[in-house]
């Protein structure tokens, strides 16, 4: 038998289908993976092995009962501790959240599980997706499974590297063969950046495609489910499952899910790419530099014509981004008030003021409290029109800049993150400094639009890099095509040394 | 604009957050570079951009004027509700006493 873990998405469910092993021997497999890496990696804030063996077993049972068997059937999958999961605790990796054990399921996991798929627990994330390196977390951080090459002259190099974030959990639990897909969130770039820096795929689908019902709330006009996995065909099976209607989610796009998988082709021929000139920042990194030009020739190698484009707000959004952003989560996170679910910190003889502001105090990180901070700030009165109102016109010029680019073009590549994965520690200390990391991948969120980060190559460091593919709305077909084709000349197949 | 800590202090009572002297002394300089850099959108030319409101278009759809049309999130969940309540009370959430 082949080692199982090593197997895709499509591999597992056409096994699976086929007879050659059954679900259960799969979920046992990952199991044991998640066990033997958690101390290392810390990548799961719960493991569920009894929930992934029972969704196991029971297609195991359809199976020989001759049932039609679901899309995901005996596929375990690992769930980002974002989506509320009924009865299995769900904290978006906060303190605040610390026990909460939802009495429903998120629409996003209930398909998963209803499509066969099986839990192998929940998966660590920066507190309440807020971060980029998965050191936010209550729960402590994510350890990267990937190493430089080069320890350097005094060994520095050697020191734990950031999975990305803030689907850290997720990106690190997949590329280090714990669970063979997971799904992420990405409000700024939390499943494309981890996906880049953990050399993995990664799609996030136009907004509103995946129901956000049930999902812990960040910033509720940015934040979309996608499927993480290790390629992209694995990508299309999942968001397959993951997208569709939903009335309990107001912005859910009442559309039919096309099928994405059986729409894949990297033949390019009559396509065009546009290449955004202002995503060349000056002093870029050599090596995503070069990614980027490989990138462009693979496209051509594929059929497709490559274009010159503009999208002049580039630079503005991050600040943009980062007045919105901050602005819904303060207002999102006002439900933890330490009366309905959640942590209650009372001191002795405090009245209810008191007790929501020490509950708060005790429950949330710096960094949720710093974001909560700048959103009440940039929302407060006299200070409304500058900040907030001014934010979403550009945010309507950004994504203006996308409209009238994709005239021209019918996708864009850029590289989806400005470095390959850092240090911890080597950027918490300054905030500005962290969010800069997501420059080439808010604009995109900022516009709603589906995106992709597929990995290109390895640094010289022997880091993995990642490319990212931008769509139009409701495009994510093209964007899952130009991944492919980038995919099957990229070549990537390194994987992180199994050191834990 | 920039933002001293007596600002600060307001804006944490605004937000429930209970804050330390020492916790408010770092948050100032911290929040007024994050602020500095998001200034820049100020040189903008936003004339003829109205704000976003809906970054895909969609419409706001509204439920059947149906009494419990999806039991999930329809009525008669009380226990449900209050399951993860850090002090439910004969069916109530418990709170300090508000009434002096």
């Amino acid at each position: 038998m082949p080692d199982l873990t090593e197997l895709t998405v499509a591999e597992i469910r056409n096994g699976v289908a086929g007879g050659e092993f059954k679900a259960t021997e799969v979920a046992e497999a990952f199991n044991a993976n998640v066990a033997a890496a958690q101390a290392a990696l810390n990548a799961f804030i719960v493991a569920t092995p009894e929930k992934a063996l029972e969704a196991a077993a029971s297609v195991d049972a359809d199976r020989a009962a001759g049932k039609p068997l679901g899309k995901l059937a005996g596929v375990p999958i690992g769930m980002k501790d974002l989506f509320c999961t009924k009865g299995v605790q769900t904290t978006a990796a906060s303190h605040i959240l610390e026990g909460f054990k939802p009495e429903y399921e998120s629409s996003v996991s209930q398909r998963l599980w209803d499509a066969g798929a099986g839990m192998l627990g929940k998966l660590n994330l920066d507190q309440f997706a807020m971060g980029s390196s998965n050191e936010t977390s209550y729960f402590g951080n994510v350890i990267s499974p990937w190493k430089r090459n080069d320890g350097g002259p005094d060994g520095k190099n050697w020191a734990a590297l950031a999975p990305g974030g803030s689907s850290g959990g997720s990106s690190a639990a997949v590329s280090a063969r714990l669970c063979p897909a997971a799904t992420g969130t990405d409000t700024g770039g939390s499943i494309r950046q981890p996906a880049a820096f953990t050399g993995i795929s990664g799609i996030k689908p136009t907004y509103g495609r995946c129901s956000r019902w049930g999902i812990v709330a960040f910033a509720s006009s940015l934040d979309q489910a996608g499927p993480m996995a290790r390629d992209v065909r694995d990508c299309a099976i999942m968001l397959e499952v993951m997208a569709g209607f939903d009335a309990k989610d107001s912005t859910s796009l009442d559309m039919p899910v096309p099928a994405w998988e059986a729409g894949l082709s990297a033949d390019l021929k009559g396509k065009k790419v546009g290449i955004p000139r202002e995503y060349r920042l000056d002093g870029m990194d050599a090596d995503v530099a070069k990614s980027w030009e490989n990138g462009i020739a693979w496209l051509k190698d594929a059929g497709a014509e490559v274009v010159d484009i503009s999208l002049p707000h580039t630079k503005y959004a991050l600040p943009c981004y980062y007045i919105i952003a901050p602005a819904e989560a303060s207002s999102n996170l006002a439900r933890y008030d330490g009366v309905r679910y959640g942590l209650r910190d009372l001191p002795d003889g405090a009245g209810l003021q008191d007790m929501y502001a020490a509950t708060r105090a005790a429950g949330f990180g710096a960094e949720v409290k710093r974001r909560i901070l700048i959103g009440t700030y940039v929302l407060s009165a006299g200070f409304y029109d500058a900040y907030y109102t001014q934010a979403q016109k550009v945010r309507t010029l950004i994504s203006r800049d996308f409209t009238e680019a994709f005239k021209s073009c019918d996708v864009i590549l850029a590289p989806t993150a400005p470095s390959a994965a850092f240090a911890l520690g080597e950027k918490s200390a300054d905030p500005l400094e962290m969010y800069l990391n997501d420059v080439f991948s808010v604009p995109a969120s900022l516009a709603g639009l589906p995106a992709m980060s597929v990995p290109a190559g390895l640094n010289r460091e022997g880091l993995p890099l990642g490319l990212q593919l931008i769509g139009r709305p409701f495009d994510e077909q093209g964007v899952l095509n130009a991944g492919l084709a980038i995919e099957q000349r990229a070549g990537f197949t390194a994987k992180p040394d199994r050191w834990w | 604009m920039s933002v001293d800590t007596a600002t600060v202090a307001k804006i944490a009572a605004l937000a429930r957050l209970k804050v330390s002297e020492e916790e408010l002394a770092a948050m100032v300089p911290e929040l007024n570079g994050i602020l500095a850099w998001v200034e820049q959108l100020g040189e903008v030319d936003v004339s003829g951009a109205e704000p976003m409101t809906a970054v895909i278009e969609n419409h706001l759809r509204l439920r059947e004027d149906v009494i419990n049309a999806d039991p999930l999130t329809g009525g008669g969940k009380r226990d449900a509700v209050l399951a993860n309540a850090p002090a439910a009370e004969h069916g109530f959430f418990g709170v300090p006493k508000v009434i002096e």
